[in-house]
């Protein structure tokens, strides 16, 4: 047997470059499964890219920082056991020339290929008016204490600012829901969930303990989403070519909003499996590391459907767009208190408006309407979650 | 140090990005620093591990704003 080649992984659907910017091993170290070996700069941020095989590496084949197509072979490796140090590479792909960022022209009015992995500071107001004005504020150079970015500061961005293009997370979102909107026949449902029952329970279960393993409700939708799925694995899964590939597991992206503007999608591997305390766990630190940087590009290319949850943004319902190569995507708007009809009496109860929109070349409104009455009885019984 | 300045100090970690002086301590803390349940839990269980008030699930309303967050934190503090 060969060396093998390390390429340049696709982070996302409409992912054709990224950017090596950092080297984590050397030839000579010894790598395994699911390690990180490279930071790779993608217009969603900077990502840990994993190997997904064991052995020894031999040759770094690029020095950052270098853009370089999806495909392009980084590194050579060789798999333990091999003592074939001769013989070429396993894959005959060429290995295509990189394009050194120095030698791409400079873009006085886009965003840095390097997207922010760290703080921008800035006042609320700030914040607002960039995202009503689409600056970008890492583009902003502030006035205020300690130079942080004031809304003065802002409005003189937006007036000042030429024609150019969206930044790159910007341009990545409208690529990816342009295609989403072209390729893919949603169909939509709605469904009201009674969350009293999940609540009441979740409430009671915190009382109990501290304040650090206090659960939030959203774990318990994710839960029963995934729960679900087991029945309706046409919802989860990803079509290429034009064919239906189900998920090996299931894997829901939980969509996570940028404070500095922008969405990744990040995934959480088996969210059927584990406790609920685990599944916490899992998503506070996605959630952490996607606005902080230190994503894994397996998080990123791995979500088999995705549950975005705008409900702590005040609205009531959420109309999604799927994210290909998915099939479906699971919205949960406000929880309100509301009048409900229970045993023929008009009570008040926590409502929450659950939205499905699903790929109709995979699945029809019958199977999702199923899918989303299963979340509703999973939520009647949450400790069974 | 103040209760003030810990719970200032504890939403800089949390939120990051914000600035702190421009916000009124009788807004919304959570609309206006756009925190979600996740960053809003965090900065709770941060107050009490540093500053040993432990905020029941029952009281979030009346912590909704700076103000009100940092009174009773004090008002629990000296209760203790």
């Amino acid at each position: 047997m060969s060396d093998v080649e390390f390429r340049m992984p696709s982070l996302g659907a409409d992912m054709d470059v990224g950017t090596l910017v950092e080297w984590l091993v050397k030839p000579g170290d010894r790598v395994t499964r699911g390690q990180v070996v490279a930071v790779v700069e993608t217009q969603k941020g900077a990502i840990d890219v994993e190997i997904f095989d064991e052995g020894e590496i031999v040759e770094l084949l690029l020095q950052p920082v270098v853009e370089v197509p999806v495909g392009t072979a980084l590194a050579i490796y060789r798999k333990p056991g091999d003592e074939s140090a001769k013989a070429p590479p396993a894959t005959s792909a060429p290995v295509l020339p990189a394009t050194p960022v120095a030698a791409i022209a400079p873009q006085p009015t886009s965003a840095p290929v390097a997207a922010p992995r760290g703080a921008v500071k800035a006042a609320p107001r700030a914040r607002k008016l960039a995202e009503q004005l689409g600056v970008d504020l890492a583009q902003v150079v502030g006035s205020g204490p300690d130079g942080s970015i004031t809304g003065d500061d802002v409005e003189r961005a937006a007036a000042a600012r030429t024609k150019g293009p969206p930044s790159g997370m910007r341009q990545a979102i409208a690529a990816a829901m342009t295609r989403s909107k072209h390729e893919i026949p949603h169909y939509y449902l709605l469904h009201t969930l009674d969350l009293d029952p999940a609540l009441v329970w979740l409430e009671a279960r915190n009382r109990e303990r501290p304040i650090a393993a206090r659960l939030l409700p959203i774990v318990l939708l994710v839960r029963a989403v995934a729960l679900a799925l087991l029945d309706h694995r046409q919802l989860s899964g990803h079509v290429r070519d034009g064919t239906f590939v189900p998920g090996a597991g299931i894997n829901v992206g939980l969509a996570v909003s940028l404070r500095d503007g922008g969405l990744v999608n990040p995934a959480l591997h088996d969210a059927d499996r584990g406790t609920l305390d685990e599944l916490m766990a899992r998503i506070a630190d996605v959630g952490q590391r996607a606005r902080s940087g230190g994503l894994r590009a397996s998080e990123l290319s791995a979500a088999t459907i995705t549950v975005t949850s705008l409900g702590e943004r005040g609205v009531d319902a959420v109309l999604p767009i799927i994210h290909p190569p998915q099939v479906a995507i699971v919205g949960f708007g406000s929880m309100r208190v509301r009048p409900w009809v229970d045993d023929g009496r008009i009570v008040p109860r926590r409502l929450v408006e659950a939205s499905l929109a699903a790929d109709h070349r995979v699945s029809d409104g019958h199977a999702g309407a199923r899918f989303l009455a299963q979340i509703d009885r999973l939520l009647h019984t949450p400790e069974a979650l | 140090m103040s209760v003030q300045t810990k719970v200032h100090s504890i939403i800089a970690r949390v939120a990051p990005n914000a600035d702190l002086d421009g916000l009124r301590g009788d807004e919304n803390l959570r609309d206006e620093l756009d925190l979600d349940s996740m960053d809003f839990l965090n900065i709770l269980i941060a107050i009490a591990q540093e500053l040993n008030v432990e905020i029941p699930e029952h009281d979030y309303g009346a912590v909704r704003t700076l103000d009100d967050l940092i009174e009773y934190v004090e008002h629990h503090r000296d209760a203790d």
